[in-house]
């Protein structure tokens, strides 16, 4: 006999756990140290994969070995800009090549394969964006059933119209697309189904996740030392959730690629709140943003996992800003001046390298790690005709203008596209308030103050700081 | 006449999951006045107008229910209008080029 279980929010919210455990395949709890601290490397090393055999399963499904190519017109307008020596070489990694159109297909792929091998009948994922066409388009190539949960509509049931083209390639793989109004409610959704169908969690806050994305840090390794005679100086890498970054940089350094910089950034879009419905249609960049790049930078364990696996403080170097007509005027660069027309999340970190690489040198390279496929709804002129139809204002000028979610300021010369830096204590304090908040203790052990170290790459004195505002006891 | 779905008819369906309310408590205010509404797409399993309940077989074969909100559903994004603020960019920059003398700026004849 099956017992009928309430469905209501707070019930299944509690449950989650649960619901989790079964639909992950994996127990996180033997990560936990007690205090705040958990074994990172160890549930990393779950998967039970090598960077080989992750590229082995990636290559059955025609994932990865993506080109690398040199930009040497945009390289030259940088040059037109930078002083006398400056001017790094710019390169970018065309993960539009992938098969559904984006790296997500990188992190699709590995756990895609794994529920395959446990028997699950099928997948869901939880993501408006590139990773549910990746999650669908692998699971087509290995016969699992797939839904894809999407938030798509505000209170009125109008689409946005890059998640509907998302939606568009999702059903074109044969997966069911639950398409949601705003709401962080997805997750119940999400859980609702697993729990209704026993299908496999694709979250993409999985070590399978973000094992699937270190073949990419480590084949840019490999294709520059090809193409340059060196290792990559500086590898610029489009930020939201923390994973792009996080596995991009753990492939670099088993690549050997210890000195390189690695930088996030992302579109600023300060003042825009993430769940509200009249916001929500008010973005013209639905991922790379700074609506999850700061959150999720401050607090990683946030996601659909008890802990995730993309820990960007761990790895980044700096964090960049853009602006939103930069950002546009960076993709008209890249069609008109190297004949690439790509979409608007990976020209976020092109934009960055645009700025950053006039502060390197001429021998220098860059590398913009990531490009993805455009059509309908993600083209620019489709996120330009939308936010004008929500009232936003379009016009050239002095990019730093813009007020998100009022207006869009495209520069009128390519010396207004600049790279702010984003402070990074000020994200290494979040994390060890949030880590402190969120644990719940009253007290803080010489384990757990080496653990937020680990997690922040931040000095002693910043934590201790940051630990005695919170007037906690350290023993 | 109303239109109306037939058996086997692919349509979207429309259900609240959450009514204003039954909101999640970190919701912020504007999206608390609105419910959480799902929208699925599938085959039908019975015939009905706009606006009325159904059970619809998606394509992964899950049977779900809803009130139906539209018959052979199609999708309306598309790559909006002219920007006319971005038009003149790529040529901007080309002319840069040129002026600079490199190769790529010669191949550009006009704007
Ligand atoms: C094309 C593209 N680039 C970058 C990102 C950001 O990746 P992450 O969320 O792992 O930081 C995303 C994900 O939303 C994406 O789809």
């Amino acid at each position: 006999m099956t017992t009928v279980r309430d469905s209501s929010y707070s019930a299944v919210m509690a449950r989650r756990n649960e619901i989790l455990s079964q639909a992950l395949g994996m127990d996180y709890s033997k990560f936990e140290r007690g205090g705040l601290a958990f074994d990172y490397e160890a549930m990393m090393d779950e998967t039970g994969f090598s960077l080989d055999q992750v590229r082995t399963v990636q290559a059955e499904t025609g994932v990865g070995n993506t080109p690398l190519l040199e930009l040497r017109n945009i390289t030259e307008l940088v040059r037109s800009l930078a002083r006398p020596g400056k001017g790094a070489r710019i390169f970018v990694k065309d993960e539009a090549a992938n098969p559904s159109g984006s790296f997500k297909a990188r992190r699709a792929a590995v756990s895609v394969y794994q529920a395959k091998q446990q028997g699950y009948p099928g997948v869901i994922s939880a993501t408006s964006g590139n990773y549910g066409a990746a999650v669908a388009s692998q699971s087509c190539m290995r016969a699992l059933k797939c839904i894809i949960v999407q938030e798509l509509f505000d209170g009125r049931m109008v689409g946005q119209p890059e998640i509907m083209e998302k939606g568009r390639k999702c059903e074109a793989y044969g997966a069911e697309v639950i398409q949601l109004t705003v709401g962080p409610e997805l997750f119940y959704v999400m859980l609702l189904l697993l729990e209704e169908t026993g299908f496999f969690s694709a979250s993409l806050y999985t070590p399978y996740s973000i094992a699937g994305i270190e073949t990419l840090g480590y084949e840019l390794a490999e294709q520059v030392v090809a193409d340059c005679g060196r290792k990559p100086d500086m590898v610029v890498v489009t930020h939201a959730g923390g994973g792009n970054i996080t596995g991009t940089a753990r492939g670099l350094r088993k690549a050997g690629c210890e000195k390189t910089v690695v930088v996030g950034a992302s579109v600023d879009l300060k003042g825009l709140h993430m769940a509200s419905d009249r916001d929500f249609n008010r973005k013209s960049f639905t991922t790379g943003h700074t609506g999850f790049g700061v959150p999720f930078a401050g607090w990683p364990d946030r996601a659909d996992v008890p802990r995730n696996a993309a820990r960007p403080l761990r790895y980044m170097d700096r964090y960049v800003l853009v602006h939103q007509g930069e950002v546009f005027y960076a993709t008209e660069l890249l069609a008109r001046l190297e004949g690439l027309e790509r979409g608007p999340a990976g020209n976020i970190s092109l934009t960055a390298a645009f700025a950053l690489a006039q502060e390197m040198d001429r021998d220098e390279v860059l590398v913009v790690q990531e490009t993805e496929y455009t059509g309908a709804g993600k083209h620019s002129n489709a996120q330009l005709t939308f936010a004008r139809e929500n009232g936003i204002v379009i016009r050239r000028g002095d990019p730093a203008e813009n007020v998100p979610g009022r207006s869009i300021v495209i520069p009128e010369d390519h010396s207004q596209i600049t790279a702010r830096d984003f402070p990074l204590d000020r994200l290494r304090r979040s994390l060890v308030r949030n880590a402190v908040g969120s644990a719940g203790v009253d007290k803080i052990t010489q384990a757990d103050v080496a653990f937020l170290i680990e997690e922040t790459r931040a000095s002693r004195d910043l934590v201790i700081e940051e630990l005695k505002r919170l007037d906690l006891p350290i023993c | 006449m109303e239109p109306r779905a037939s058996i086997g008819d692919w349509v979207q369906i429309e259900r609240i999951i959450l009514r204003v309310g039954e909101r999640a408590p970190q919701v912020p205010e504007d999206t608390q006045a609105t419910p959480l509404i799902s929208r699925v797409k599938g085959f039908a399993l019975q015939e009905g107008a706009i606006g009325e309940e159904m059970v619809v077989e998606t394509v992964i074969g899950r049977r779900a229910s809803g009130r139906l909100v539209a018959i052979e559903p199609s999708y309306s994004h598309d790559f909006g209008g002219m920007i006319p603020e971005l038009l003149p960019v790529g040529g901007e920059a080309l002319q840069v080029l040129r002026d600079r003398g490199t190769a790529a700026g010669d191949k550009e004849v006009s704007q």
